[in-house]
């Protein structure tokens, strides 16, 4: 065992998946500063939520131009981090993503083979959550939006923030309490089950679209 | 290991990654593990001769692989390292034969309806 039959060279080759037979699934977890992310993998998470942090060398040398002298910046980032498991060999992994811009391209590894996502808005400061709603959107990447419905917050019907955030079509809207786990796991329900719906569509366009039948 | 223990850019030291030898990247074939990768021991793989030639954190990594299946988040967050360093220590240890990483399931693969269905009923049952 070793290089030659499981080295990440080969890729596309076969067997590590299937002798491995588990499957980890990415779900990630956006929305404004303060919104409710963390409190939201929290409920839902079967672990204590646990941070992970990323050294930003490359973000360093984006965000500090001081010239001259090259410095890496050693900042740290903490994502919110929890698990589900469903059975053995499936798991459903929590992602918070980090909310400050300058960590936007931290999105771009965690958006990768990500199953969905959920973005969290607060109808008081919804604009918030644009950035996150225009990320999801362009990556084709499936979403909910679960709105935390903070109890002084007013309330507004799904409808309304739909239109507000000017939503693509079919887009659901789920409005949740962040810190009750069947409220969670009601949003990661709709959530998994509009994924579905929606790669299945991406599907039949695919075959649909093949010129050549057979 | 004859690949190059700095990276060109490395720049001067941070400490955590101190432990990887100033390595920023894993190994020589540069694979970048997904932080939900799973990592699982080779039982195969050599005994406790040769992991006697590993450094701490590789050992405790091992022994944190061999309890039970782990994600690289969990690994890193448990070992409270972060991931970049993980990233390293695992490039060391899949050249080494002493482990297994799963590759992320590619984005066009990843909803199978039959393992979504699993997953809400699995959901709901929570
Ligand atoms: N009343 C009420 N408070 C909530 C709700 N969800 C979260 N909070 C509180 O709002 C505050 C912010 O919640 P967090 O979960 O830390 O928000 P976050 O999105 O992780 O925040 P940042 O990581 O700083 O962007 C905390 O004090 C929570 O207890 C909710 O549904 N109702
Ligand atoms: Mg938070």
């Amino acid at each position: 065992m070793g290089l030659h039959d499981n080295g990440p060279a080969e890729r596309g080759g076969p067997g590590t998946d299937e002798e491995l037979a588990a499957l980890a699934l990415k779900i990630l977890v956006a929305g404004g500063f303060g919104v409710g992310k963390t409190t939201l993998v929290g409920a839902v998470s079967e672990i204590r939520p646990l941070r992970t942090e990323e050294l930003l060398s490359e973000a360093g040398e984006r965000v500090d131009d001081t010239g001259g002298v090259e410095r890496k910046t050693t900042t740290t980032v903490a994502m919110d981090f929890g698990r589900i498991t469903i059975r053995s060999g499936l798991s459903l992994y929590l992602f918070g993503t980090p909310g400050q811009d300058r960590f936007w391209f931290l999105w771009d590894e965690l958006a990768l083979g990500a199953l969905g996502a959920v973005v969290l808005a607060d109808t008081r400061r919804l604009e918030d959550c644009f950035p996150a709603v225009d990320y999801f959107e362009h990556r084709r990447i499936p979403f909910v939006v679960a709105v935390n419905c903070f109890t002084d917050a007013r309330r507004y019907g799904t409808t309304d923030v739909a239109r507000a955030l000017d939503l693509e079509q079919g887009t659901p809207v789920v409005l949740c309490d962040a810190r009750d786990k069947d409220s969670g796991k009601e949003v990661l329900i709709r959530l998994v089950e509009y994924a579905g719906r929606v790669h299945t569509a991406r599907l039949l366009d695919a075959v649909g679209s093949q010129a050549d039948p057979v | 290991m004859n690949g190059q223990w700095y990276d060109a850019e490395a720049g001067p030291l941070v400490r955590p990654y101190a432990m990887t030898g100033g390595r920023t990247k894993p190994g020589p074939h540069g694979v970048r593990f997904d932080l939900i990768a799973l990592v699982v021991v080779d039982p195969a793989a050599g005994g406790t001769g040769e992991e006697a030639l590993l450094g701490p954190e590789h050992r405790a990594l091992l022994g944190r692989c061999r309890d039970e299946t782990q994600s690289v988040a969990e690994l890193a967050a448990d070992a409270d390292l972060p991931v970049g360093v993980v990233r390293v220590l695992l490039g060391d240890l899949l050249e080494a034969g002493h482990v297994k990483v799963s590759r992320p399931v590619p984005p066009a693969r990843l909803p199978e309806m039959r393992i979504l269905r699993e997953v809400i009923e699995g959901l709901r049952a929570l």
